[in-house]
């Protein structure tokens, strides 16, 4: 296929799109489809042929179009009605919603309706996301028609390699799996790195408790992914890629693999892309459950079919990486930027976001909010807009406690920080990161020594032994605080977890470890006098520990006084 | 090779260029702490007692898997690494059972020698002190996990230099193990030669021969460079 063929195809499928008088866009991305999303898709495609609406009305499986905790979502793109989006619907209401769209005067029902005007869709600005929830991401058509491969086929035509990492520089992107770096930058390293092969990696391993950010993209528009690994080895002139999927994501996978089929029997992957004498294959790798192997040199291991353990850098992946080749590796999220900003250009995307932070994050928007879901937003908008705007507030009229970003390599931002704006260098300020995208509102409710100790859990469970300070220091951190939230800590302690943080964050071998006391330190700086009011008067504010024991030298006393009240019981009974 | 120079503690040094920092602080006769270190075999940068600054990096690096650049300044025994070293190695004392008086390796063990080289004289973590199981069916050699650092100088050594592997690591954080064979009883493995590498390279009473008792168990590593050097240069010196 050349360029005016990819043309042609997306050309032929608007038209087919607009023949139909309604689409009925039915999400089934993960969420929606533990919601009930198949029976919905299932019964409508059923109703149609039953009333043989099949020329007039056409239902698409879509990926995730951001409400998740209101789903299954179907929108309805009706010829001469406003798009709406309707919410909880069932395959009864479903019915319904076909019967008075695909009416000769169409009609918008009265229930369930999403208003689009809602402050969950005007306060977001939707980059990588653009397609998602609009698109059939099984059918390559679809993506062509909303001008996908374009920006492939700009870039092998009219750019030089040089010329496409100068336009990912100015665009001031960075990477968007934890760390921030620039990645104009790191693609000009892999560029200039000598070596016979070079490879790009998509890291899709997303290992962040509650967070679905990379998942939803892959799920909801693989060729998106594609497009930018491939627009990447272009860059850097590597001819194979990768993309890592963690295990738990089957039905990424097989979008993904479905993807990277059509995409070469079309020409658009493989040798000789888009009939230029550019080649590049794409290949998956599953990964087997471990948060680590996120980490970039455990990630590579695990490729090469190794135990997935960090090594340390350097030498880093740019110079050395899969079987000692140059190696480019950007999270999914980063590749999902590439397509817009080749289409749009550089200067348009540096238009958006702050300073040193430009364009959109995607984050996953959990915990104690009305609205939970999936949401893209333009960088520098203020945790306040996030929670309270997009997610609707605080539930059952309890008052904000805290936000955690980062997952367990982030941390806890308490109400006076609300007004901050998210973008990298702030949260960084804060004792937090952007991290990959997770976002868990708390309200009052949550105990933050719990909250500090569920992430040490984690940390506990998935550091891979290979360092002491991470193998055992997560150990020693998680009982304290055990103790500490059962009632058995000492003054002391706090001495030993702020001297044990700060010597793991300097001594730790790879990120995992460097990173996992971040919680613990940061719910340290803003809720000390919780901390101290566990050690000191043995009480949990927010009632959620149960604090039935005691500190091993108090244990005594404690013995004393609990035989006196049951003597004292016994005399008055 | 070129040659570069760099300061170390102030000093200013030189350095053939494929050089790892620890080996030219130990020419300078700094005496530095290690344990995963193995002259011979890869390196693992997993204990973390060769930590050293280096001016200009926010990190702390490890030296055996640092190579060497031009213009840098290194320092190695900074109140901060003493102090941090000092940890590590509490945080080993803890995390399986060490309790020297009645340990095969009592006097001659390289955990022992640094924790007392670095005056750590008591532990204030707790101890875990998981009960792990002891691998006994070799004909020669035991494998007591409850001494075990997870170094992984006996799976290196017994990959690189004998080139059997049967030794690794099985899972992941505090429960790593070292295996035999696929998991098996070590006596079960018919890939192991029963070369005694292992058990002469391992820092710790976690592999001893058999019939040792409290103390007798003294360690050899003289043999690596003696192979090394014969099977690399062609120097076998009897
Ligand atoms: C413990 C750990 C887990 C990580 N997990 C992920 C992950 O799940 N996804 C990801 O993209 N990056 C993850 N990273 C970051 C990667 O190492 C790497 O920095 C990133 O993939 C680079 O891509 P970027 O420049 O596009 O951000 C993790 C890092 C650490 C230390
Ligand atoms: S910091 Fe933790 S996860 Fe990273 S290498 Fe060390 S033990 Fe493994
Ligand atoms: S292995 Fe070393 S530190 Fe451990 S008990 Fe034996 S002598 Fe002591
Ligand atoms: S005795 Fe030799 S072959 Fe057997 S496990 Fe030890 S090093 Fe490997
Ligand atoms: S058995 Fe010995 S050499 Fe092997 S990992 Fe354990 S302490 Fe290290
Ligand atoms: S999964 Fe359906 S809206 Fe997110
Ligand atoms: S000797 Fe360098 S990390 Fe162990």
């Amino acid at each position: 296929m050349n360029r005016p063929e990819l043309q042609a195809m997306g050309e032929r499928e608007r038209e087919r799109q607009q023949s139909y008088r309604c689409r009925l866009l039915c999400c089934a991305s993960t969420p929606c489809l533990s919601s009930g999303a198949t029976a919905v898709i299932e019964t409508l495609k059923q109703f149609i042929k039953e009333r043989e609406l099949d020329a007039n009305v056409l239902v698409t499986a879509t990926g995730c179009m951001g409400p998740c905790s209101r789903g299954p979502l179907v929108t309805v793109q009706t010829r001469g009605l406003e798009d709406v989006v309707y919410e909880h619907v069932t395959p009864e209401l479903a019915r319904d919603i076909a019967l008075s769209h695909a009416a000769p005067e169409p009609k918008a029902l009265d229930r369930n309706l999403l208003a689009a005007d809602s402050p969950f869709f005007a306060k977001q600005k939707k980059v990588v996301l653009s397609n998602s929830g609009l698109i059939d991401p099984e059918r390559l058509e679809c993506y062509v028609a909303r001008g996908g491969y374009g920006a492939l086929a700009h870039a092998l035509r009219e750019m030089t390699p040089v010329e496409v990492c100068e336009a990912i520089t100015r665009s001031g992107l960075r990477g968007r799996g934890g760390a921030g770096y620039p990645t104009g930058l790191k693609w000009d390293l892999v560029r200039k790195a000598p070596g016979t092969r070079k490879f790009v990696i998509a890291n899709g391993d997303e290992g962040d408790p509650g967070a679905y950010m990379d998942r939803t993209l892959m799920e909801s528009d693989p060729h998106r992914v594609l497009e930018g690994m491939a627009i990447a080895g272009y860059a850097v002139g590597a001819e194979q890629g990768y993309i890592y999927v963690r295990g738990e994501y089957p039905i990424a996978a097989k979008r993904l693999e479905n993807a990277i089929r059509m995409a070469e029997r079309r020409g658009l992957l493989g040798g000789r892309v888009l009939d230029s004498s550019f080649s590049f294959r794409i290949d998956i790798r599953i990964g087997a459950g471990a948060f680590v192997c996120g980490e970039e040199t455990a990630l590579m291991a695990s490729v090469m079919g190794r135990r997935g353990q960090p090594s340390p850098r350097p030498p880093y992946p740019a110079q050395s990486g899969l079987w000692g080749m140059p190696t480019l590796i950007n999270n999914v999220e980063t590749f999902g930027n590439i397509a817009p900003i080749i289409d749009n250009g550089a200067e348009w995307y540096a238009a958006i976001g702050t300073d040193k932070s430009k364009g959109t994050k995607i984050f996953a928007l959990a915990g104690t909010v009305a609205t939970t879901g999936l949401i893209e937003v333009p960088m520098g908008i203020s945790l306040r807009e996030i929670i309270f705007d997009i997610g609707g507030g605080i539930p059952n009229g309890r008052a904000f406690k805290a936000a955690q970003t980062g997952g367990p390599s982030g941390g806890c931002i308490p109400a006076e920080h609300l007004d901050t704006p998210v973008d990298y260098d702030s949260l960084r300020r804060l004792g937090s990161i952007m991290g990959s995208g997770g976002l868990v509102v708390m309200d009052d409710t949550s105990c933050m020594p719990d909250v500090a100790k569920f992430f040490m859990e984690f940390c506990m469970d998935e550091s891979c032994g290979k360092c002491v300070p991470c193998r055992v220091g997560t150990v020693q951190l998680h009982r304290i605080l055990e103790h500490i939230t059962n009632g058995s800590a000492t003054p002391r302690d706090m001495e030993t977890l702020q001297e044990l943080c700060v010597m793991m964050q300097e001594t730790s071998l790879c990120g995992l470890g460097q990173s996992a006391p971040n919680p613990l330190l940061s719910t340290l700086r803003y809720f000390r006098e919780e901390y101290q009011a566990h050690i000191l008067e043995r009480s949990c504010p927010a009632g959620k520990c149960t604090m039935d024991n005691v500190p091993p030298l108090e244990q005594g006393a404690d013995l004393q006084r609990r035989a006196r009240s049951t003597t004292s019981d016994a005399e008055v009974s | 090779m070129s040659v570069v120079t760099l300061h170390i503690n102030d000093e200013l040094v030189s350095a053939r260029s494929d050089q790892k920092l620890l080996e030219v602080i130990r020419e300078q006769g700094i005496d530095i702490p290690t344990l995963c270190h193995l002259e011979g075999v890869s390196d693992l940068g997993g204990c973390r007692l060769c930590l050293v600054e280096v001016q200009g990096s926010s990190k702390l690096l490890a030296a055996c898997v640092t190579p060497v650049q031009e213009g840098m300044s290194v320092y190695t025994h900074s109140e901060r690494l003493v102090r941090y070293r000092r940890m590590i190695l509490e945080l080993l004392l803890s995390e399986r059972t060490h309790t020297c008086a009645v340990c095969v390796t009592n006097g001659h063990c390289e955990l022992q020698y640094e924790a007392a080289e670095l005056g750590v004289d008591h532990v204030r973590y707790e101890y875990l002190a998981p009960q792990l199981h002891l691998d006994a069916s070799h004909d020669r050699f035991t494998l007591d996990h409850n001494r075990c650092i997870l170094c992984q100088r006996c799976v290196r050594v017994c990959d690189e230099v004998e080139g059997a592997h049967t030794l690794d690591i099985m899972g992941r954080g505090a429960n790593s193990r070292v295996i035999t064979g696929l998991n098996r009883p070590w006596g079960d493995c018919v890939s192991c030669t029963s070369c005694g590498k292992c058990v002469q390279v391992c820092p710790t009473g976690a592999l001893f021969f058999k019939g040792s008792s409290v103390g007798e168990m003294e360690k050899r590593h003289a043999f690596l460079s003696w192979i090394l050097n014969g099977r690399e240069r062609k120097e076998w010196q009897w």
